[in-house]
């Protein structure tokens, strides 16, 4: 253990050089503490801050962007929506439960210190393999933390994706992403308050433990090797009754105007929080760590301040209003203390037991950590299968099906979310259930429509269309609600970024997100990026997982994805091509993940949304669905299995039989059509110049397609429902 | 006079479905009246809902830091006088804890959360909240609890069964009672119970989330009106 003391917190020499220079000597033990945490991948975004400058970020609906704790988006009437995803990986990968649970916590805290109340929870996850005991460990831990939470604090969870892939054996991906909602006027941003020097911070919530201690640095900016459990104690524990409480209490306390400014406390603790809100008033502060309360009284003073103990906020609060904070706190049975007051200077000096034990530049910790323009390598191609479209294919076509649908990250997640509170508040429209999420606005007809989606097969293949898609078919997924699709929000899932290759694999994503937010005028409003989600120099594919927002303007016209009823026209939109590289099809049935993914066109894509949102506008359509996973045969068997509306249909192809049906190409809707609204839609699909087949219409209780499928669709019901249960040993 | 009855929902730390309740009381034409846990007034009510949530975290047994909560003791005389109480989930588990509805609430059996729609068959119509409807009726109502599974002891549940205190049974939509119906392994698939005088009622499924077609199923409308009915002739007698 002769490491110096630097490293062993996780910084690099140049940047311990770095410190001792802005400070003009050598850090102490608490100095240095601080700066690890600050100056960490995971806070100070410096291999991926280059990157990110370079994405779309403004928009007529944008309201807030990037830099704040969330994004939000104007949904017309003075209402806003506050939005943002995060990672939760690297502590849900160590210990399941607590680590996905304070994952729900924290992004929570993210929405309530813009002031906005918590309306919704999607959870995007990645797994290994349910075939391994130690994945079904992790996969049951985790829903069983987001559930555990989630449920507590009466926020509801209605939606998010999971899918399956070797490397996530190790390197499970949890992400959460949340929704708020707020009235414009009231969002509490770094412009909208305005502190005063000699204003206090006040520390409310739960007491500081030794809990989550260099959860930033030493846990998420570095990859998990053997002997990762050992980090546990760096895990923090949730309490979401506290968490429900600080909501409530943050909320009356926002309303009730009493703050000057208001920041969760979430990685890197105290000193994440008091930087950042003392730099970005343009003051330092006097800190008192002894007043802290604390769990374990011998706390030493690096320990409080880098503590990632769960349900805490910082508010700054001018001293006339102190007594009401302090009475409407005690009401929700919280705890406060005065930790510091605003000074004029820059300085954060921090005092422990009458000592001064830091001294430090708010802004050095807060803006002015390292930024990196890292190497990258395009890693040489690998010679995999090639172009799936290309094997030759003899097998049943009926059993293929049935293979796609029971791929685990096909397969109904029911088992997953009927453990998760999806109506709470009232307002749950659509819920997993559904293509994308749709929550009504309380006291409107507007819908808030979410979606999350990211897929690592295709990002493995080629990391800038695998972005792409994520934000095309996030888009899509709104669309089909008859929402239109205003901004997205991010969390950007890869390896370790000193590797040139997985830096690169970032760049490129980064290059496809910004690419597809311009094409479909949906701007990035903030996000969260996780890296080093590798272990043994293999990492996951590249995942940037996308979480779209879109506004129905009136909720009442929302469609639904399954049939209704027999006896509506079926119709595809958009093309067909023989697109089967990292598709289910490829992966299930061939066992390749090769080629290429699907192109992508986003004026087609564009035109596809437009259609989408207007035809459901005019209300012709009884139904919609993304055409994404698994293609059209796997697009409509879900259609069917919802409502158990069986249909008949034949796809007009020159395409060998299996492509057509397996072909995962983009831009692709399944809907159905009332024969009295069909003369309409098709005029209006030819005047947005989509593609529009009639394929055939719906009714019988079999799913029927050319001659190439014919199947109950109680039997694809059950093997759609059955597989996630059978994969965890219980009795179906 | 009030022309509406005035229901009170009573707010403990880690409620959650308390707002839920005051706008389904409100949705369907009563006055919702906002009670605190740590209060000594139910403000004139005409009726108490105690709602879902975790009250307290719920991190000892489910409702038993809440029955103890200062406003228990006005609601114990409120009940005592014969004035509608309904417990609803964590509200219900409020009311086995303090002693005003037989049995109790444990985890579900299958140790784990469970959130869906589900079919009750109403047993009985002499309480508060199923005044208007008809024995071996059905209304589709969510649940959502980890601890639902109500069980009591032998004798108690003889008298539960022989006095017909059990209000409502987990069911198919025809009324055919079966395991696959029962979200929790209830005893006797028993959702919720009376008291001996019907005035107060507990059930684990949420009737309150079940008033609005756009975002449920509507099978808890007529258990509200029935209260707010019970309520009016309460205050006015």
């Amino acid at each position: 253990m002769s490491e110096p003391l630097h490293r062993q917190l996780g910084l690099k020499d140049d940047e311990q050089e770095r410190i001792v220079a802005t400070l003009g000597r050598e850090p102490n033990r608490a100095e240095l503490a601080m700066y690890s945490v600050m100056w960490s991948e995971h806070c100070s975004y410096k291999s991926s801050k280059i990157h990110l400058k370079t994405l779309p970020t403004e928009g007529p609906a944008v309201l807030v962007g990037p830099g704040e704790d969330a994004g939000a988006v104007d949904i017309g009437d003075g209402d806003a929506v506050v939005f943002k995803m995060e990672s939760h990986s690297h502590p849900s990968a160590i210990e399941p439960y607590q680590g996905a649970a304070t994952g729900v916590g924290g992004i929570v805290r993210d929405i309530i210190s813009m002031g906005a109340r918590p309306v919704a929870l999607l959870d995007p996850l990645m797994f290994g393999p349910l075939t391994e005991p130690r994945n079904r460990w992790l996969f049951e831990g985790v829903v069983a933390g987001i559930g555990g939470y989630g449920n507590c604090i009466g926020v509801p969870t209605v939606g998010g994706e999971i899918r399956f892939a070797e490397a996530h054996s190790s390197n499970p991906c949890v992400n959460v992403m949340c929704v708020g909602l707020a009235k414009a006027d009231e969002l509490v941003t770094s412009q909208s308050l305005t502190p005063h020097v000699g204003s206090f911070m006040v520390l409310y919530g739960a007491a500081t433990g030794r809990d989550g201690i260099g959860g930033v640095s030493v846990l998420a900016s570095a990859t998990l090797e053997e002997g990762a459990d050992e980090s546990r104690p760096s895990v923090q524990i949730g309490d979401p009754f506290a968490e429900k409480l600080l909501i409530e209490a943050s909320l009356e306390l926002i309303r009730e105007g009493l703050l000057e400014g208001l920041q969760d406390l979430g990685g890197a603790g105290i000193c994440c929080a008091l930087s950042e809100s003392a730099a970005r008033a343009g003051m330092g502060a006097e800190v008192d760590l002894d007043v802290v309360p604390l769990r374990e009284a011998d706390m030493e003073p690096f320990e409080i301040l880098t503590s990632e103990s769960q349900e805490r906020m910082l508010a700054i609060v001018h001293p006339s209003k102190l007594a009401a904070v302090e009475a409407l706190c005690a009401r929700w049975g919280l705890h406060t203390a005065v930790i510091a007051t605003l000074v004029e200077g820059g300085t954060l000096t921090i005092r422990h037991a009458g000592e001064v034990v830091a001294e430090v530049p708010a802004r050095s910790l807060a803006d002015d950590g390292p930024e990196y323009d890292r190497p990258m390598t395009a890693p040489a191609r690998i010679e995999d299968g090639g172009d799936p479209a290309l094997t030759p294919f003899e097998g049943d076509l009926n059993d293929a099906l049935r293979t796609v649908l029971a791929a685990p990250g096909i397969a109904s997640k029911r088992w997953v979310w009927r453990q998760y509170d999806r109506i709470v508040q009232g307002n749950t429209v659509a819920g997993p259930d559904s293509d994308a999420a749709v929550i009504r606005v309380p006291g409107t007809l507007k819908g808030v429509v979410a979606s999350s989606d990211g897929k690592g097969r295709y990002g493995r293949l080629d990391p800038y269309l695998g972005a792409m898609h994520a934000v095309a078919e996030s888009a899509r997924n709104v669309a089909v609600t008859g929402a239109e699709p205003l901004a997205i929000t991010n969390c950007l899932n890869f390896g370790n970024p000193e590797r040139p290759e997985v830096m690169w694999q970032f760049a490129e994503s980064i290059r496809g997100m910004r690419d597809a937010c311009s094409g479909l005028a949906t701007p990035v409003t903030g996000g969260n990026v996780s890296f080093y989600n590798e272990s043994g120099g293999s990492a996951i594919d590249p995942t940037p997982v996308v979480g779209m927002l879109g506004l129905l303007r009136d909720y009442r016209l929302r469609v639904p994805s399954a049939f209704p009823q027999a006896g509506l026209a079926v119709y595809l939109l958009g093309e067909t091509a023989a697109e089967l590289g990292g598709s289910e099809f490829a992966e299930a049935v061939l066992g390749q993940v090769s080629g290429m993914p699907p192109a992508l066109d986003l004026s087609k894509e564009r035109a596809l949304l437009d259609l989408l949102v207007a035809a459901v506008g005019d209300t012709l359509l009884a139904s919609a669905h993304d055409c994404g996973d698994g293609g059209v045969a796997v697009a409509l068997a879900e259609c069917a299995i919802g409502t158990g509306h069986g249909f008949a249909v034949s796809i007009p192809t020159d395409l060998p039989p299996h492509v057509a049906l397996f072909s995962e190409s983009a831009s692709r809707a399944v809907v159905s059509v009332s024969p009295i609204d069909e003369e309409a839609f098709r005029a209006l699909a030819a005047a947005y110049r989509v593609p529009c087949a009639r394929i055939g219409e719906t009714g019988g209780p079999r799913a029927v397609i050319d001659a190439a499928i014919d199947i109950p669709v109680a039997r694809l019901a059950e093997i759609w429902e059955t597989t996630i249960p059978r994969l965890l040993g219980e009795a179906v | 006079m009030n022309d509406t009855p005035r229901v009170g929902v009573v707010t403990f730390p880690g409620s959650l479905d308390d707002r839920d309740a005051l706008h389904a009381i409100a949705a369907m034409g009563g006055t919702g009246v906002a009670l605190w846990h740590a209060d000594h007034d139910l403000r004139g009510v005409d009726a108490v809902v105690l709602p879902g949530g975790f009250s307290y975290g719920d991190y000892l047994r489910c409702g038993a830091i809440a029955a103890r909560a200062p406003l228990m003791a006005e609601i114990r005389s409120f009940a005592e006088r014969g004035a509608p109480v309904l417990g609803i989930c964590n509200g219900f588990q409020i009311l086995c804890e303090a002693g005003l509805l037989p049995g109790a609430l444990i985890r579900n059996a299958s140790l784990r959360f469970v959130c869906e729609d589900v079919w009750l068959r109403v047993e009985t119509s002499q309480t508060c909240v199923t005044a208007g409807l008809t024995p071996g009726e059905t209304i589709e109502v969510p649940v959502k609890h980890g601890e639902g599974q109500w069980v009591a002891t032998s004798e108690e549940l003889e008298r539960v069964e022989g006095d017909g205190l059990v209000v409502f049974r987990y069911a198919a939509e025809d009324g055919q009672l079966g395991d696959a119906f029962n979200p929790n392994g209830a005893t006797n698939r028993i959702a919720g119970v009376r008291n001996a005088a019907g005035n107060v009622v507990g059930l684990m499924p949420h009737p309150e989330h079940a008033v609005d077609p756009d975002v449920g199923p509507t099978g808890g409308q007529p258990l509200f009106g029935a209260l707010f009915a019970a309520a009016m002739s309460g205050a006015t007698a």
